[in-house]
């Protein structure tokens, strides 16, 4: 189903979940505007956005009057409102229990774990001045190698993507937290090849939109430079 | 569809059998043939479609379904981390393991529930009589669920907030009060029940119990 006018995105491409929502649009070339908002100067917090969003959060999507927010949500409107291969959030029930069911994991997984580890690394340290908390870093990465393990040995067990044999927006979503401590000089796919595997199979998928989503997060000094990215973790959805 | 209890506390999802189940080792899990499926929002849509229930559950309509969907993704760390922490605080890490908790990590444990109540209250209901609009969804349930948590722990969240008492009875009334009551029969007896636990089934997870609640 195509609608009539493009759809309006409101995104921060220095948060994970924007990312994602960005590499669908653009890949699958579903008509879209984006609007820029960037958290490190406070756009979210103007009344503006909080008009629209109480929750001062990205991304956020607007489809004609519809205001979404919660990128898996959108990420799944997206998929089932417009016109995309069906492999991006399968109709068939298993295999879209499958990618409801990590995307419901990834939350309190994928997301809170590797969110951590650079919040920890690099934003308070760089907001507050102070040095790393290594015991906190510490278990930080502990929890992470736990989530990465589980992603090597129960997601991609025996199939080459995360819910099965295509990518889907669970994909996007994982790939998009695991790429956010790489852009801060931390390759946390180091000692996981089939992870690294996964990684290239999901850049292959989607082209050059990969690159497009990262190009401004992937330099450590465009993240070192800004304190107020403190809150990018806690303010994207 | 049979309904398989298993007790978490004694270690029963660490079992062989419940390991084939879910990998995961958590509960709730689903076998429907050679299908298995975690994670309970996964588990409630893929019924909901299988069984074909009522279109308000999890409604058709695009918009309203990614209404439903918004909330379901939200809860995660919106609510069910600050709900879930209330409930190990007041509860389990006293009175189970018998380890005291320091006033100042309730008081922000309790701020943080706090503003996710207020969140539910002016974001996911409005002026909505239920989350997804004028009929009850899944979201209402999973939202209910987590908010009887701390109820379970002696704190009657609902206390002041006339909107969300409101909203709890029209849940009741849509579920039906004989099957909320036996859904939550566990949970609000947990002060007693507890007090007949075993304090030893915590012992090998304790370090990692407090190392993630406090």
């Amino acid at each position: 189903m195509a609608a009539g006018r493009p759809v309006q995105v409101y995104l921060d491409l220095l948060s994970q979940p924007c990312r994602a929502v960005y590499i669908l649009l653009t890949c699958t070339k579903i008509p879209h505007k984006v609007h820029a908002v960037a958290l490190r100067k406070g756009e979210h917090r103007t009344p503006e956005f909080t008009n629209m969003n109480l929750m001062q959060k990205v991304p956020v999507l607007v489809d004609s009057g519809f205001i979404l927010t919660e990128s898996d949500a959108i990420l799944k409107y997206l998929a089932t409102q417009y016109d995309v291969p069906e492999h991006w959030y399968p109709r068939q029930p298993q295999q879209r229990a499958r990618v409801d069911e990590y995307t419901a994991w990834h939350h309190t997984n994928t997301r809170a774990h590797a969110a951590k580890v650079f919040i920890l690394e690099v934003l308070l340290p760089r907001h507050m001045g102070s040095a790393v908390d290594k015991v906190a870093l510490n278990n930080a990465l502990s929890n992470l190698k736990n989530t990465l393990d589980k992603l090597e040995t129960m997601f991609l067990r025996r199939q080459p993507f995360l819910c099965g044999d295509d990518i889907t927006v669970a994909d996007l979503l994982a790939i998009c937290e695991l790429m956010q401590p790489l852009g801060a000089g931390r390759d946390i796919l180091k000692d996981h090849p089939q992870l690294q595997r996964w990684r290239s199979r999901v850049q292959s998928a989607v082209g050059k939109s990969f690159d497009e989503a990262h190009a401004v997060s992937s330099g450590p000094c465009e993240l070192h430079q800004n304190r107020d990215l403190l809150w990018h973790s806690s303010l994207s959805n | 569809m049979k309904l398989r209890c298993l007790c978490v506390l004694p270690g029963e999802h660490f079992g062989e059998e419940f390991g084939k189940i879910n990998l995961m080792r958590k509960v709730p899990a689903l076998r429907d043939g050679d299908f298995y499926l975690a994670e309970s929002i996964a588990i409630m849509i893929y019924l909901a479609e299988k069984f074909e229930t009522p279109d308000f559950w999890y409604p058709t309509d695009i918009r309203q379904r990614a209404r439903v969907n918004e909330y379901l993704s939200w809860q995660h760390q919106g609510i069910r981390t600050h709900s879930s922490k209330v409930f190990w605080l007041r509860v389990m890490i006293p009175m189970v393991m018998g380890v005291e908790v320091p006033k100042e990590k309730m008081d922000a444990a309790l701020e943080d529930l706090n503003s996710s109540l207020k969140l539910i209250e002016e974001k996911f209901l409005d002026d909505r009589p239920f989350i997804a609009g004028d009929q009850v969804s899944l979201a209402d349930i999973v939202a209910i669920v987590e908010i009887m948590q701390p109820v379970g722990s002696g704190l009657d969240v609902f206390q002041g907030r006339l909107k969300l008492s409101a909203w709890r009875d029209r849940v009741q009334a849509a579920i039906g009060k004989e099957l909320f009551d036996e859904a939550h029969q566990a949970i609000l007896g947990a002060q007693e029940n507890v007090k007949l636990l075993d304090p030893t089934v915590l012992q090998a997870s304790k370090s990692k119990i407090l190392r993630y609640f406090m």
